[in-house]
């Protein structure tokens, strides 16, 4: 059923009785053209890019829990391209314009709001490294534009100006950043996919593959094998564990990342707002929630919860720039497992083992990535050569030393 | 978290600094014939286990040692902290 203004009204005066499921509830066939590992945003996109574009439609999606259960629920929902590195900036342009297409795409309200994100200037050297990456924005297509403390004091005249330690001297805005409603995310993709014969398989935990002279013949399930011609797997923060299964070690550490919201407020913040000198990010949810984060907790881990200090660091930023922040209660806090890679940035290739192919490593800036990566998975999946936006992805760029580092941290997985 | 310092006692864990997987002790031979294969392993990739895990932690804000401690990934629970001297000489490492 298509999804209009005009069904709304329709339902509404027959008494909501037409609703049908937005996607079915299928047993898993025996074999599939091809097989996508997690049902989380980048699973349910490559899916439906799959379906749509490149015209696979012999294909499922397998999901240990409930779809939009993983990452792509738990996310604080902000979307930019705001990058600098050229093998990263192109690709996630493409991902911001997919965004702007997307609920047309795929007949779902995903609430894209375009309200905008601004990162905050606080000395003179900062400045100078944001003209630069606004730069890099704006020549590959992408918006930027600079704001000086004037601006700032107009447009957010309740950051603190007065912070001696700390003083803001403007700001790197992306006007057409913002933010999306994370579930509709999955929901949205997953509903397209089925419609067009994608069958969503969940409570299936994949627990093996079937490896026979370097070639993956299918997948090892709680539901039984499943035979697939080629197997893609995008589980994010599970990645490290679930390529262990096929006897692989990949360039990532799990780490637990913090969420936290606020009781709901009135509207007070016109978009996203980041702290140039410390990690704190914020913006306010359609609900009024003030939903907020920052650093990794910094340890492995696959407990999807944080601990303490983090808590009161993310506080703490929130208080240096933003006081009135401390007046608000927090509502609710959360965690979820980061995939960080070994340079900050993915990787949407193929492993060494025929049919079976990979799309990890998204840190805690997956969520943005979401329409770009299931593309670029997609067109791996089908085509055997990457995207154009997504060449550099590689899992040799360690080996050949084309390391795409926005952060120049180095092999630390937990300081990108 | 509280990490039991071999030395010191119970410590928050917020006094450390994280490195990572405790395997970075295994340094590989710089002489050895798959030189180039052995540090591209060492550097960039991980075990990265669901469960029992041996890691690095430096004490920046207490001794300034390294502790190898071993910490469950999925419950945070701590089950064994040693000096990571002591560790990396029972290893054969002179240090
Ligand atoms: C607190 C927090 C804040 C974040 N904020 C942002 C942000 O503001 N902007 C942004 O761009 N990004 C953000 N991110 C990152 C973003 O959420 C992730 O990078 C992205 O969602 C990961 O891709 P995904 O949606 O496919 O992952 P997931 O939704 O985690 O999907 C992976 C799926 O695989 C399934 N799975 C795992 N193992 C198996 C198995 N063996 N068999 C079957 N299924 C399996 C899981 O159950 C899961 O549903 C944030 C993340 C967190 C935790």
């Amino acid at each position: 059923m298509r999804y209009s203004g005009f069904n709304v009204i329709k339902q509404a005066l027959t008494g909501h009785k037409g609703w049908t499921p937005a996607w079915r509830d299928p047993e898993p066939k025996r074999h599939y053209d091809i097989v996508i590992i997690g049902g989380g945003g980048h699973g349910l996109a490559t899916a439906h890019y799959l379906s749509k574009v490149y015209g696979q439609a012999n294909v499922a999606v397998i999901e240990k829990g409930w779809i939009g259960g993983g990452n792509v629920g738990r996310n604080t929902t902000i979307i930019r391209s705001n990058y600098l590195l050229d093998g990263n900036e192109p690709f996630y342009e493409f991902s911001l314009k997919l965004w702007e297409g997307l609920e047309q795409d795929v007949n779902y309200n995903a609430m894209v709001s375009q309200r905008g994100i601004m990162n905050l200037i606080h000395s003179d050297a900062q400045r100078d490294a944001f003209i630069r990456r606004g730069n890099a924005m704006i020549l590959n297509g992408a918006d930027a534009e600079l704001l000086s403390e004037q601006q700032i004091r107009e447009e957010y005249p309740f950051l603190n100006f007065n912070d001696a330690r700390f003083p803001i001297k403007g700001g790197l805005a992306q006007r057409r950043g913002g933010t999306v409603r994370h579930d509709a995310v999955a929901w949205g993709y997953a509903r397209a996919a089925d419609s067009r014969g994608v069958d969503i398989i969940q409570n299936c935990e994949v627990t093996g593959f079937r490896i026979e002279n370097g070639r993956c013949l299918g997948i090892e399930t709680s539901k039984g094998f499943i035979g697939a011609g080629k197997v893609g797997c995008a589980v994010a923060g599970n990645s490290g564990r679930l390529m262990a299964k096929a006897g692989m070690r990949l360039p990532i550490e799990s780490h637990v990342l913090q969420a936290f919201v606020s009781e709901g407020l009135k509207p007070v913040l016109p978009g996203v707002i980041t702290f140039g000198a410390g990690h704190f990010y914020v913006s306010q949810s359609d609900k009024g929630g003030l939903v907020f984060g920052g650093d990794l907790d910094g340890y492995n881990s696959y407990a999807q919860r944080g601990n303490l200090p983090v808590v009161e660091d993310v506080c703490e930023g929130g208080m240096a720039i933003m006081p009135m922040i401390g007046r608000a209660r927090l509502l609710r806090m959360w965690g979820g497992i980061m995939d960080m890679s070994m340079d900050g940035s993915p990787i949407i290739d193929r492993t060494h083992i025929d049919g079976l192919y990979f799309n990890g490593g998204w840190c805690y800036g997956g969520f943005k990535a979401t329409p770009a990566s299931g593309y670029a998975f997609a067109h791996l999946l089908a085509n055997d050569e990457p995207h154009e936006t997504a060449t550099a992805y590689r899992f040799d760029r360690f080996r050949t030393g084309h390391m795409i580092d926005e952060k120049g941290m180095g092999n630390q997985p937990n300081l990108h | 978290m509280i990490i039991n310092h071999p030395l010191l006692g119970p410590r928050d864990s917020a006094e450390f600094v994280y490195l990572g997987d405790a395997s970075l002790i295994d340094r590989p031979d710089p002489n050895a014939e798959d030189r180039d294969v052995a540090f591209h392993d060492y550097a960039y990739l991980r075990d990265n286990p669901a469960g029992e895990h041996r890691e690095l932690w430096f004490h920046e804000g207490g001794d300034r040692s390294w502790l190898v401690v071993t910490r469950n990934t999925v419950t945070h629970e701590i089950s064994n902290v040693a000096l990571a001297r002591d560790v990396a000489r029972a290893r054969g490492r002179s240090k």
